[in-house]
């Protein structure tokens, strides 16, 4: 049993990372809201008063808004469609005896570590370059015309790098998973004349479900507000403009803070609607 | 009983997974190959794949042109700096959560992983004036600081799942031998907490550098490090891609080592424990 001194020892050596993160939690938090209710453009005049709701109202009446929102959950939603079958797929490839088991998933997740704006910018020049890249080359060979990619298919284009990235973390997750599931059940079923199709559908992907939703919300936050990608494949444009770019526009380029702040908070609502289905998952899991 | 493989049906797996391996492996390969080409054999048509004439070139003109030690080092700065300090801030309160649990600590933990929901645009401009304020903008100790924070749930986190694996049974023989809190944790929690707290270390650097946001937002020049180095590559050097290729190399070659060292700590770190 815990004695009272250990107790508020122990209540001392959390301190200073509470302490930190409640301060990077409320300070910035907290300015960003004020400035929501402010007409504040620092290039122009600087603080110009209090704004009411007005910020909120022409951030969502703004003609870039709702074609943001659609963009965001078109790419979040592209990219969790391919990284999850894929990853299902890829996982149980993986799981089955095979030789050099440790090779093949060292390849499989490599594309991870690859930081965001070298990815974009080998998939960008290297590969969907419409004179120079390999796609180019290989429509010509086969007669095709070649495509500009970022600018004719740019969503295409875009859901495809970002799930390059995010492939092997589903992959490597979903691994996880499967490999703990009980390989007598599988066997028993093999034995009772189960089908693959009927195995995966009643015994794998049942088992996986909670991994499968783990892959999903995490994913998600980190999808919401993906920005290296977009910043130095197409800037924004042919369609690509997500709400984090948009705000990140509204804030830094245009500099008119109290709209891109307003937009900000849109922004957190947003994450912490997906934040709160993650929260009691992993929370469950605490309990256990 | 194991189930029996036949030799045909292993070697079918093996050709598809290597295949499939391959293919998602390709486009760092192709970087890699490229890297050693000339200009003119980087854009040739048709594309040459290992029958060129190998040149480190690329690699001399891009150290020597765009400096890159100094981004690699502002690179390592940023990462190893903000990992180390949350880190050291990070394992008392993990420490304590796992081994004197209170009602209240489950709500901390989860309180913690909200703050990383926070989506960092919804905070640029505050930190930008921060950091202003603060004359932080484009210095490393701002960068150090930032990530630091960013990272500090997943660093209390992953500690936290690993330090409460160790049986608390070994820490009251400790105390009942008349252990102090301090000889307690110096002698008997460190050495068992220890690859613990270096895979934590592993994956949190491997966040760092390549993080991407606040990295390309608030530096201009001086402490850019290698995120923003490749960025300026956007436009028009981006046509060199031999360079441009060795340039990625570049800055990804480290961490990928790194990376694929720490792949069975990935999944626990990136997933909070929730999937193990």
């Amino acid at each position: 049993m815990a004695t009272q001194h250990s107790r508020s020892a122990a209540r001392l050596m959390m301190a200073p990372a509470v302490f930190l993160l409640l301060v990077w939690m409320l300070v910035p938090l907290s300015m960003t809201l004020w400035f929501s209710f402010r007409k504040y453009l620092p290039l122009r005049g600087g603080d110009l008063g209090w704004a009411g709701f007005d910020n909120y109202v022409r951030f969502v009446t703004s003609s870039a808004f709702w074609p943001s929102v659609m963009t965001t959950l078109l790419i979040v939603g592209g990219v969790l469609v391919v990284t999850v079958v894929l990853g299902v797929l890829l996982a149980i490839l993986l799981d089955q005896p095979m030789w050099g088991q440790g090779v093949v998933r060292i390849l499989v997740i490599a594309p991870f570590f690859v930081m965001p704006t070298v990815s974009a910018l080998v998939w960008k020049n290297m590969f969907m370059d419409p004179v120079n890249g390999l796609f180019a080359h290989l429509w010509k060979f086969f007669g095709a015309e070649p495509i500009s990619w970022l600018s004719e298919a740019s969503m295409q284009s875009l859901i495809m790098i970002v799930s390059w990235q995010w492939l092997p973390f589903a992959t490597l997750i979903l691994l996880t998973a499967i490999q703990s599931l009980d390989s007598e059940q599988l066997e028993a079923a093999e034995m009772d004349g189960a089908p693959p199709l009927a195995r995966f559908f009643h015994i794998i992907l049942p088992h996986l479900s909670r991994a499968i939703t783990v892959v999903i919300l995490i994913q998600t936050i980190f999808l919401l507000s993906i920005f290296a990608e977009i910043f130095v494949t197409t800037q924004g444009s042919f369609g690509t403009k997500t709400l984090t770019y948009l705000i990140f526009q509204r804030v830094l380029e245009s500099q008119n803070v109290g709209l891109g702040s307003a937009g900000g908070v849109y922004a957190i609502i947003l994450a912490n609607i997906v934040a709160l289905f993650l929260m009691r998952i992993v929370g469950k899991n605490l309990d256990a | 009983m194991a189930r029996a493989v036949t030799t045909q049906r292993k070697a079918i797996n093996t050709t598809l997974a290597w295949a499939v391996g391959l293919l998602i492996f390709f486009p760092i390969l192709w970087t890699i190959l490229t890297s050693f080409k000339t200009e003119a054999q980087a854009i040739s048509d048709p594309p040459v794949f290992l029958f060129f004439d190998w040149t480190l070139e690329n690699y001399a003109v891009v150290q020597e042109r765009s400096d890159y030690m100094r981004f690699l080092w502002n690179s390592v700065i940023i990462a190893g700096g903000s990992t180390i300090l949350g880190t050291i801030i990070a394992i008392p309160a993990a420490w304590s959560m796992a081994f004197v649990p209170s009602r209240r600590t489950k709500d901390i933990l989860l309180w913690m992983l909200s703050t990383k929901m926070l989506p960092a645009v919804g905070v640029l401009y505050p930190i930008y004036l921060l950091f202003i304020k603060l004359g932080w903008l484009d210095s490393r100790i701002g960068l150090v600081i930032v990530l630091m924070l960013i990272n500090l749930p997943i660093i209390v986190w992953m500690l936290y799942t690993y330090f409460r694996e160790i049986p608390g049974e070994i820490l009251e023989a400790a105390r009942m031998d008349g252990a102090s809190l301090r000889e307690e944790i110096l002698y008997v929690l460190t050495p068992m907490a220890v690859p613990g707290i270096a895979s934590t270390i592993l994956l949190n650097i491997i966040l760092a550098w390549n993080e991407a946001f606040w990295t390309l937002n608030l530096t201009a020049a001086k402490a850019a490090p290698l995120t923003a180095f490749i960025a300026s590559y956007s436009s028009p050097e981006g046509l060199f891609y031999a360079k441009l290729s060795a340039a990625s190399v570049m800055a990804i070659a480290p961490i990928l080592i790194m990376g694929w060292f720490s792949q069975k700590q990935l999944v626990r770190g990136l997933t909070f424990g929730a999937v193990k």
